[in-house]
């Protein structure tokens, strides 16, 4: 049986019930706030990509270039992995609306165990480059590579970090429907991080060299 | 694409106006997974250009059947997974607004550093 939680919390009043909010715009700041943060977040990654795709074929004769280095099917895992966290993650959004407290524990702890897996194997493949004579510094195309999939890797790992935390507070009791909206605002972050990502597998991992 | 139909009881997802911050109907879990199952679908498409068996299309080709597969994951997941499909338009225009700059920018950066 789901657990459930239906009562409103003290002190926790951002909405009418017809969901309207008590704003000059009738919308959540903290939903605009976010969305306006990931518009500018486009602008990181975008500077990120175009400076990878600037530097990618500047590589020595005898220096490690990208099809040295990448080894495609490992990183489509990882990348499906990261594209079924975005599916587990509307799942916890869906379940705290309906009031379902534990399986939104469930599909919090999921989506975090599913973004841990992605983190993980980018950090072997960071290893395995750096063993096979890919560094920070070799080259252009080695630093706009792991300043690129760094940066989004961070991204992955604070996402992580607010899970963990919402997580946390589900367990103390302080996440009940009346904070759906909490929950949906990390996962617009969780979904752009996927997004990015969709971006770079394509640019950096599957165009052509 | 799937169609959105409002939450009703005997849907194992009931409606819910406090996740809204705005006006939007929810739709089913079952949309989601359908979602996921296109995303997984065009997934396996892009990795499949990447193997020798398409190499004759030319890069051209296979450049613009990937951009074609990105953008669309992009947009699923952006409309569906991210609810803007649904939510008010204001958000849409926010995130557009980003997206777009960043392409102009970066467009401009990029030509005039003579990349194409």
């Amino acid at each position: 049986m789901a657990e459930t939680m239906t009562a409103e919390a003290p002190g926790h009043t951002p909405e009418h019930h017809d969901g309207e909010h008590h704003t000059s715009t009738g919308l959540s700041n903290e939903k605009l706030a976010m969305w306006v943060f990931l518009g500018s977040e486009c602008l990181l990654f975008g500077g990120l990509i175009s400076t990878y795709m600037f530097n990618k074929g500047r590589i020595g004769p005898n220096d490690v270039g990208p099809e040295d280095v990448f080894d495609i099917p490992f990183t489509s895992v990882s990348s499906f992995v990261l594209l079924m966290s975005s599916l587990t993650m509307v799942f916890a959004v869906s379940s705290i609306a309906r009031g379902d407290l534990r399986g939104n524990r469930i599909w919090l702890a999921t989506t975090a165990a599913l973004g841990a897996t992605f983190v993980a194997g980018q950090v072997y493949e960071f290893t395995a480059f750096y063993s096979e004579g890919l560094g920070f510094t070799t080259n252009l195309f080695g630093s706009a590579f792991y300043a690129l999939t760094g940066f989004h890797g961070a991204h992955v790992t604070i996402g992580i970090i607010m899970l963990m935390s919402l997580l946390v507070m589900s367990m103390r009791g302080n996440l009940g429907p009346e904070r759906a909206e909490t929950v949906e605002i990390i996962g617009l972050y969780w979904h752009f991080v996927d997004i990015v990502w969709i971006v770079i597998f394509t640019i950096v991992y599957l165009f052509p060299q | 694409m799937a169609t959105v139909t409002p939450d009703s009881p005997d849907t194992a997802h009931a409606p819910d106006e406090h996740a809204s911050g705005g006006r939007h109907a929810h739709p089913s879990n079952w949309l989601y997974v359908k979602v996921a199952i296109y995303l997984a679908l065009l997934t396996a498409f892009e990795v499949f250009t990447y193997f020798e068996t398409v190499h004759g299309w030319g890069d051209t080709a296979i450049i613009v059947m990937l951009i074609i597969m990105m953008l669309l994951k992009f947009f699923l997941v952006v409309a569906f997974f991210m609810h803007l499909k649904f939510d008010h338009p204001i958000f849409w225009r926010l995130f557009v607004f980003g997206l777009i700059l960043a392409m102009a920018v970066y467009m401009v950066m990029l030509t005039a550093f003579r990349i194409w």
